[in-house]
This record gives structure tokens, sequence and C-alpha cells, in this order.
């Protein structure tokens, strides 16, 4: 059965409301062109000031707090890699309990968890489904940026077939990563809760708006942001947000939202070749034309299969039935 | 207390907390720029898709409805350049 989605407290955000106030200040060190913390500084802005973040280990811990110093605007807290939801949870419960003794003045905080691909599908993955399943009312939010940066480069599960990480060097006996990278929205939507999205700082107005919408429903919301880095990916510090809008054009990162177990997926109906993509990433530089065709073959397997859960409009008829 | 620490460990916070929000702002970042944006203003639009896509977040709309960046901080990734829609905003190298 699909779940109701209370959207009531929704605000959208249209080209001429984008928020200015900013989360991060100025004098974060992260590497020039720098994606991720672009695409965290958007959240930020349409989260607003009204918030707690919880911060797996990452680019994102290390850049915005050198200490004594910190970037961050908000109540922040640096969490180890495996724990960021469950501290999440233990936020959100403690204001929960402070609001319900009479403790807390003005409007209850937002409750907001960061992590990186590593945190989120490969160490952080068990306390997130715990708390995804627990129905704490919070925001995960993973920038993907395929690999572990911060430590130079190693793959995780999240990096794409074929790339190139220190760990998965490309040789005669080896393409680079050799597995496909992992669905963790679709793992988060396996828990039936009532948001989960994919974002690219490509598209940000989508993005921001996907934001708004998790903030707004009660219970848990997962949103993957797809961060390009270019130090890690071997591009121009100029091109990220290039990469990133050609990354939804060419499908390899589809933007969809599930909406209480129902998939809106946005539509591409002219994809650009997924080889226009490659090509401008050293990480991919040394593919044969086998392994791009394999590659374009699953990336539109995958987003035929995206589309068709699309098509399965929420079963209104059927459930008036029982 | 030698003269290079920045502090000393008696003066922290309980649990190493920092108490001062956006202190990072102390160290301008702007001295990691090889190249610099200019703003060509008769080309220039003002729709601040600038401000928007600068992962340093250092653009602002100032008083004459253009946006600049804040050259203190402004890494010189080229973003703004790259992606402005009347080509309005040209990178140079850096006149030391």
């Amino acid at each position: 059965m699909l779940n109701e989605v209370d959207l009531s407290k929704y605000e959208k955000i249209t080209a001429k409301t984008i928020p200015t106030e900013k989360g991060i200040s100025s004098g974060h060190r992260a590497c020039q062109g720098c994606v991720e913390i672009l695409a965290m500084g958007m959240v930020m802005k349409a989260v607003g000031r009204n918030v707690i973040v919880a911060n797996a280990t990452g680019c994102m811990e290390i850049v915005t707090s050198p200490f004594p110093q910190t970037a961050w605007n908000v109540p922040w807290m640096h969490v180890a890699f495996e724990n960021t939801s469950a501290v999440a949870s233990g936020i959100e419960a403690a204001l929960k309990i402070r609001e319900k003794h009479g403790k807390l003045k003005g409007e209850r905080p937002k409750v907001l968890a960061f992590g990186g691909d590593g945190a989120t599908a490969d160490i952080g993955l068990q306390a997130l489904s715990g708390a995804l399943e627990r129905g704490h009312d919070f925001t995960y939010v993973c920038l993907d940026n395929e690999a572990y940066m911060n430590t130079g480069i190693q793959r995780s599960s999240s990096t794409p077939y074929g790339a190139m990480t220190t760990t998965s060097p490309p040789g005669s006996n080896s393409i680079g990563q050799s597995t496909w990278k992992k669905n963790v929205p679709a793992i988060a939507a396996a828990h039936n809760i009532p948001y989960v999205a994919t974002a690219s700082p490509g598209n940000y107005l989508d993005l921001m708006n996907k934001v708004r919408k998790a903030i707004a429903i009660d219970g848990p919301a997962y949103i993957h942001i797809y961060a390009v880095c270019p130090t890690g990916w071997g591009i121009k510090s100029e091109k990220g947000i290039e990469l990133s809008k050609l990354a939804v054009k060419t499908n390899v990162f589809p933007l969809y939202e599930v909406i209480g177990g129902k998939y809106i997926l946005k539509e591409n109906k002219n994809p650009k070749p997924v080889v226009d993509y490659l090509k401008i990433q050293r990480r991919f530089r040394h593919l044969s034309e086998t392994d791009v065709e394999y590659i374009q073959k699953r990336v539109d397997a995958e987003y035929a299969h995206l589309a068709a859960m699309a098509s399965c409009a929420a079963p209104e008829e059927e459930e008036n039935d029982e | 207390m030698s003269a290079k620490a920045l502090m000393a460990w008696q003066d922290l916070a309980l649990g190493t907390a920092i108490c001062e929000p956006g202190s990072a702002a102390k160290l301008k970042t702007g001295d990691w720029r090889s190249m610099a944006p200019s703003l060509d203003e008769e080309k220039c639009i003002q729709c601040g898709i600038c401000l928007i896509l600068c992962p340093e977040f250092c653009i602002s709309e100032h008083d004459d409805g253009f946006f600049r960046p804040d050259y203190d901080y402004c890494k010189g990734c080229g973003i703004c350049a790259n992606e402005c829609p009347k080509d309005a905003i040209t990178m140079g190298r850096e006149e030391k």
C-alpha cells in the first residue's frame, strides 16, 4: 500500500525567490571548483537557519571545520562515519521530548544529516537503515562524489563501473572499478519512507525544491545528490556544473522522486550518448569502445526500469475496492 | 603559549566546541587563485546565476545591480565564467 504524504507545509522556491542567506561561510578549505560544497551550500540555503546538522566524516567535514575555526553558521556536529543517522535520530528524539515538556522555545529546528557516498553506501548504511525504519523526522542528504576523495580517491561501493581510482587501477587484467554503482536511493525507497529523491546541483532550483519538500514532510526523507569532484574525477575546475548537467542529460544520473512509494521521473526525451559524459573525465579515459557500449546498454536499461516504475500510477481504484 | 600557536589549550571550550560561527572566513582563500574572473558590464544581464553557482559563496549583489566576487575568497575555479549565459565573465591571469 502506498503512503499518504502531507506536502501542505512545502514552500516552493522560484527563480526570483532563491534565498541568499549563507549557512556555510566563505573561507572554507574545499578544492577549487568543488561541486560538493556548492551542493551543500544550496541545501543550506533551502533549509534556512533553524536547523541542527550532523555531519559524517569526509571531505565536507574536513574542509568546513579546520580547528579552531568553522565555516558553519548553524549548530553543527561532526560524527563518525558509522553513526551519522544514529546521532541525527538522537537529536530529533531530544528535540521532541524537550518540546513535549515545554522547554523548547520557538519552532522545532529541522534535523539534517550529511554523509558522503562512503558514509552512506558503505560504512553508515546500517545506521541509516535503522533511522529510516524507526521513522525519525529528519532529512538525510548523501553527497555522492563516487569515491573516498578525502583520503586520496579510494573506491567505494558507489564508484561507477570502469572508473579509475587508486584502489581500482586499470591495467591489462583490470578495467578499473569492476562492479556497478550501488543503488542507494532504491535501498532508501525500499524502507517505504515518505520521501526519496535524487538531485543534481546543475538543476539547482529542482535541488532546492526537493530539499524544501524533504524538510516539509513529517518523517524521514532521503536525498541523493550527485556531487562532481574535479580533483578525483580528472576534470578542469570550471567544468563541474557542466558535468552535473551532462550526467542528467545522458541518463547516467536520472532525476526522480519517490513520494509515498510513488515514482515521479523527470523525463529526458532526447538523451545524449553516454560517451559524451565519459570522454571528458580522466577516470574513464582507459575505457575501450566495447566497454562504453556495455555502459550505454546498462544505463539505458536502468532508465527504462525507472520509467516503468514511474508509469505505474498509484492504484487508487484498487485501494477503493478494498 | 608560543607566538606561533593559535590559542592556548586552557582557552578551549568544553568538548573542544567552536563557539564562533563562520570563523573560517578569517582565512582569505583568495591567494590560492592563479586565474581571476572579470566582469564585462556591457554584456551582463544581472541574472545572478554566478551567485547561485559559486562554490566559494563569495559573489554578492552590489548596489548597482551587478554581481561581483569578493576577491579575498575567490579561488579562481572559473565556474562563473563557464556557466555565464551571456559570456560576460572572462578568466584572466592573476596580476601579482
